[in-house]
């Protein structure tokens, strides 16, 4: 039964999926907690899924051009620490543009090692994230950074602050989230990025050129990282040298939820706003009900396979995988 | 002959895919110690055939039988076990496992414990290949051999069964003369023994040389079977091509214009060497060869894929170095590529977007793609070139092959090139959008379009072309008008035969 | 004579050029500083080394069949922290250090069944293995905060905690129960149906299948292997710190995959041996130990490895060029 509606709408299903699970998530929290449903818990999900959210966007892009990019965590301590630690000594307005220049070089190596060298992408942003977690404990000696003047300073608003009345981390993330959404379906660039990654030989024989859109897709990575960093040491006020740890992962798993294949073609940034915003109302949802904050990750775990997984039996038009 | 009860026998063979009638009441059988050549043009079924015999695919009607019982192959293996063994055109082995390893692979002879018998193993396996005279030993890695070896390997893994029909698919695309002598001298053996041989090619010589009878397949259906003694190349190919597919020779004169693109000496080791020509505006010139003459990677070469080691290419007078397919693009040159689903098309994408992919970044309004002007080519090439699909929306991996092939075609066109090469056109494609796609070809070059068609099927460069050229061996063996060209010397000017400059 | 052997010799660190990094990594170390170079120091490196060690080799099975293992970190704590707990159980009160076995037991199956349930997800449903152990990476690591309460556990059996400091002649056990695993794995791998099956798998797949090799349980089996060894190397751990944190084993899948891809176990299958995982585990044992030793600053192990993961990586595709046949897409 299961098996003859999938082949039918098979990738309709598929489509919407995530979908109708979100929507399934949010009626059964709301009936079983009353504060689920509140403007304000609203907000707040938003402005604690922005960090993820901005670091996601990059990812999606990386992931729809065909590649991986596991350095962001990484990348995100390096961006922190140093945003961070030069708002003293530089002042915030000089701080912000080294901070992204600097973030920016890590992407373009990335970029380059991938993009024109061809190296198997999993394995340079895994190089990568070591590289990158040893410069960022060199730089700091390791040592945590802090702002010293917290209250004085107007970098607070990017973390703290609102912009007309709605909270700066949910408007950077919103905001990034439009630009790149038109970017991807609206402008050359996202064309090619989807051509690359859905077939990437086809591509070169349309006269793409391959290497230069995979580069800026890591260049693109490297910003929003950067962006997160300006929201998360705001927010802080100073940075513990490893604090991006792990979030590599925890982004991939929004990217994947939100329906982006790992082979690359596939996905879009809207979809993964809404893997973003799943797993952030999973976690909240939980919470509400007095779950502690990891049985998210149970919860994920579970939806993650399930989702990728009709997503891929729709495709085959079967259930179970014809492994033998 | 005496009659013998065949090794392998097909009766009525029927095998449909969605849309498709590959297989249409297929008569084949092998006698034990006879070399039975199955010859088709590509898509007249010779490799559903040939999976059907292997066990990969099982016939939606008929019966296999062999040495006189009715079977049923579900599977390689089951084929295997029940005697008959294919050898792959493309290798199947472990690159980075041993000979030993991939002859017995899934078979591995195993002590207590799991444990792999190496002793047994080597000793079959060295026995094996000194009896198909090989140089190399059983512990050799795979990934180490010559592609002549490999074979050998292939081979030897028939002989770990009692093998009574083995099946050869293109054995000879990647060999030197020299390996082909000794994998024919291994063929004569198995006959000897009295094992049934199953031998697919495209070369004449080569089965002429070596078959005992040619059974040939056209659009599915069985056409014939004659004893190699008593027949000649002509009738066999006359069997091949046929008549029915309506491919009348083109004799039309046509009105050239001036020289567009000129091929000095060109040459990229080892693929081709110091080839060539001149092609004028409306013209459609054939380049007709066997798989692997150097054909596509000349095309390949000319549209930047490949950097050339020598020589001149001219467009328009002018000599230019086109280094990237974004250089021959603005020079106008246009690659509608062999191989369709991988080089032409990404399936990911909707219609609209793979026709306009080369020149999204222009259709452009201020930053953003102009749909409009996007669905406005697509319309207007959905119509030139009549294809049929319910929207632009449709992902093109839904369309049937002709269809596709339009779209790769509609998406060059529009690009408003000096030069089209079409690789293969009509590979994988139903018959009656094959004459489609031959008729716009020939109105391309009538419009002022320069046109090279580069084909296997003999039916197909005859018809498109004003000349022929032939290619063997990465060289060009002779050039054809339509008026002078005879198929007799045609496949002695593709296969290394006659006057040509065999290797 | 000696001309042929040492052409041997050279041929082989052609083939496994991360013996030769071992080899300058060992004299660097061995000439810059002191204590490098000492018995008890040898001991040290490979007791500290037998944790991702141990996980490499797991990986190395998997990897060879295709796949990919990232859940390990997070079944390490889980088997960690039932080692640790279950010992402490009123039911085995009674057992002196008996109380031990079930304990270690239970963290062994514990690792089988995740990696099992790993393998069977993978074979049945046909979802690449990196999604599915990224989810159960995380979902695992849920596992062992509902199970540890986000707290430590303490072994209060001491027999426990000084079974890290026994020797076996001058070898410590932690060391040679490593060693013996390795070796246990190479065999295994080289030796055996399941293991040349498991290069066949990921070498030719599509061969493999055609030539009867069952694809599915030949992945589940070497899943349950890796968790069978991230257990393993939970169990020792925490033998080694005497407690289970809910956060040990973070980021070794990182260390563990470094380590196997330098030994030249390629991420697509089919190639790759015990013997390079070993040198690349040492390579990186002797790195961290060697630098700490000239009182380098830990952080710049972390560049050093990631440099040379890429430049491996580099190196390889450029003798490797060949393979595209001149097509420059």
């Amino acid at each position: 039964m299961l098996l003859t509606r999938l082949k039918a709408g098979g990738p309709a299903i598929a489509r919407q999926g995530i979908l109708v699970a979100f929507l399934l998530f949010m009626v059964a929290f709301s009936l079983m907690s009353d504060r689920f449903l509140s403007a304000d818990n609203f907000m707040s999900v938003f402005r604690q899924s922005a960090i993820i959210g901005v670091m996601a966007l990059g990812v999606t892009i990386v992931v729809i051009g065909g590649n991986l990019d596991l350095s962001v965590g990484s990348m995100l301590s390096f961006a922190t620490v140093l945003v961070v630690d030069l708002h003293d000594k530089i002042g915030p307005e000089l701080a912000i543009p080294v901070m992204i220049l600097a973030t920016l070089c890590l992407g373009a190596i990335n970029g380059a090692l991938i993009g024109f060298l061809r190296l198997n992408s999993l394995i340079v942003t895994l190089g990568m994230l070591s590289a990158i977690q040893g410069l960022v404990l060199i730089y700091s000696g390791g040592q945590n950074v802090d702002i010293v003047d917290q209250q004085g300073t107007w970098f607070s608003i990017f973390g703290r602050g609102a912009i007309m009345g709605i909270a700066t981390p949910i408007v950077m993330f919103l905001g990034l989230a439009l630009l790149f959404h038109v970017i991807m379906s609206s402008m050359p660039f996202g064309r090619k990025v989807y051509a690359v990654g859905g077939n990437p030989t086809a591509s070169v024989f349309s006269g793409i050129s391959r290497s230069r859109v995979v580069f800026t897709t890591y260049l693109i990575s490297a910003l929003c990282v950067s962006m997160a960093a300006i929201i998360l040491g705001s927010r802080v006020m100073g940075s513990q040298n490893n604090v991006g740890q792990g979030y590599e992962l925890q982004v991939l798993a929004a990217v994947i939820l939100g329906g982006t294949s790992l082979m690359g073609g596939s996905g879009s940034i809207s979809r993964t706003v809404l893997g973003v915003l799943m797993l952030a109302f999973i976690q909240n949802g939980l919470i509400l009900m007095g779950q502690p904050y990891y049985m998210q990750w149970l919860v994920t775990w579970a939806i993650i396979i399930i989702a990728v997984w009709l997503d891929v039996a729709a495709k085959r038009g079967r259930l179970l995988s014809p492994i033998a | 002959m005496t009659r013998k009860e065949p090794a392998l026998r097909l009766q009525q063979i029927v095998k449909t895919f969605p849309g498709v009638r590959a297989l249409d009441g297929v008569d084949f059988e092998v006698l034990p110690g006879e070399v039975h050549a199955l010859l088709g043009e590509n898509g007249a079924g010779k490799s559903t055939l040939m999976k059907v015999l292997a066990g990969m695919y099982q016939p939606n009607e008929g019966q296999i039988y062999i040495a006189g019982e009715e079977v049923t192959m579900t599977t390689p293996l089951d084929a295997k076990n029940q005697g008959v063994v294919l050898i792959h055109q493309e290798l199947s082995l472990v690159p980075e496992m041993t000979a030993a390893e991939n002859i017995y692979l899934g078979e591995l002879p195993r002590k207590s414990f799991g444990r792999v018998d190496w002793k047994t193993l080597h000793a079959r396996c060295d026995e094996i290949l000194s009896r198909l005279k090989c140089r190399f030993s059983s512990d050799t890695v795979v990934a180490g051999l010559s592609i002549a070896n490999q074979q050998m390997v292939e081979i030897a893994r028939a002989l770990t069964v009692d093998a009574r029909v083995v099946i050869f698919d293109e054995p000879t695309a990647s060999l030197t003369d020299a390996e082909k002598v000794v994998l024919f001298d291994i063929i004569n053996d198995l006959k000897a023994q009295g094992v049934g041989i199953v031998y697919i090619s495209h070369r004449m010589d080569e089965i002429f040389t070596l078959s005992d009878r040619i059974t040939v397949l056209r659009d599915g259906s069985y056409r014939g079977t004659l004893v190699t003694a008593e027949t000649d190349e002509d009738e066999v190919t006359r069997l091949m091509i046929g008549r029915s597919l309506d491919l009348s020779r083109n004799i039309k004169t046509p009105e050239l214009g001036d020289v567009v693109l000129e091929v000095r000496g060109l040459s990229c080791a080892p693929s081709f060497s110091d080839v060539s020509f001149a092609l004028r505006a409306g013209e459609v010139v054939g380049f007709y060869g066997l798989v692997g003459a150097g054909r596509t990677e000349l095309a390949e070469t000319l549209f930047g894929l490949r950097r050339p080691d020598g020589g001149t290419i001219l467009i328009d007078g002018a000599e230019v170095a086109t280094t990237s397919p974004q250089d021959a693009i603005a020079r106008g040159i246009s690659l509608v590529p062999e191989n369709r689903k991988e080089q032409g098309l990404v399936l990911t994408m909707n219609c609209r977007d793979n026709m306009t992919l080369p020149q999204v970044g222009d259709l452009t309004a201020g930053p953003f793609v102009s749909s409009g002007a996007e669905i406005a080519i697509f319309d207007q090439y959905r119509d030139r070139l009549a294809i049929k699909t319910p929207s632009w929306r449709q992902l093109v991996g839904y369309l049937s092959g002709g269809n596709q092939q339009k779209i790769v075609i509609g998406k060059w066109l529009s690009m408003q090139p000096r030069v089209l090469i079409v690789d293969e056109p009509t590979r994988g494609i139903d018959v009656g959008s094959k004459a489609e796609i031959h008729n716009l070809l020939r109105e391309l070059a009538a419009q002022g379009y320069a046109v090279i068609v580069i084909s296997s099927e003999m039916p197909e460069v005859l018809h498109v072309s004003d000349r022929i050229i032939a290619m063997y061996h990465g060289k060009i063996t002779r050039e054809f008008s339509a008026a002078e060209v005879s198929e007799d010397a045609l496949v002695q000017a593709i296969s290394g035969l006659g006057n040509g400059t065999a290797a | 004579m000696a001309y042929l052997t040492r052409n041997a010799l050279v041929r082989w660190l052609m083939q496994n050029p991360i013996w030769g990094f071992v080899l300058i990594v060992f004299i660097f170390f061995s000439l810059m500083t002191d204590h490098f170079f000492d018995l008890r120091n040898f001991q040290n490196i490979l007791v500290q080394t037998s944790t991702i060690g141990l996980i490499a080799l797991g990986m190395t099975l998997v990897m060879i069949n295709g796949n990919i293992d990232l859940s390990v970190g997070a079944t390490l704590a889980l088997a960690a922290a039932f080692a640790v707990d279950v010992q402490g159980w009123a039911m085995f009160a009674t057992w002196g250090s008996w109380q031990i076995l079930p304990a270690v037991t239970l963290a062994l199956l514990v690792g089988v069944v995740l990696g099992g349930l790993n393998g069977f997800i993978v074979w049945k449903t046909g979802v690449d293995a990196f999604i599915v152990t990224l989810g159960a990476m995380l979902g695992i690591r849920g596992l062992v905060f509902v199970y540890t309460g986000e707290s430590s556990f303490y072994a209060m059996n001491f027999a426990y905690s000084d079974f890290s400091a026994l020797k076996v002649g001058p070898l410590p056990v932690l060391a040679l129960i490593f060693l013996l695993c390795t070796i246990a794995v190479h065999l295994l791998l080289s030796r055996t149906v399941h293991g040349r099956n498991s290069y066949a798998v990921g070498g030719n797949r599509e061969a493999a299948v055609n030539a009867g090799i069952r694809v599915g349980p030949h992945m589940m089996v070497n899943f349950m292997i890796i968790g069978f060894l991230a257990a393993l190397s939970g169990v020792l751990l925490s033998t080694q710190m005497g407690a289970a944190t809910p956060n040990l084993g973070r980021d070794y899948e990182l260390w563990v995959i470094t380590a196997v891809v330098l030994g030249g176990t390629k991420l697509t299958g089919g190639k790759g041996d015990i013997i390079g995982t070993f040198g690349g585990v040492l390579a990186i044992g002797m790195l961290r130990n060697g630098m700490n030793l000239m009182q380098v600053p830990a952080f710049y192990v972390y560049v050093i490895l990631g440099s040379i993961l890429i430049a491996v990586l580099f190196l390889d595709k450029h003798f490797n060029r060949q393979a595209e046949g001149g097509l420059r897409l």
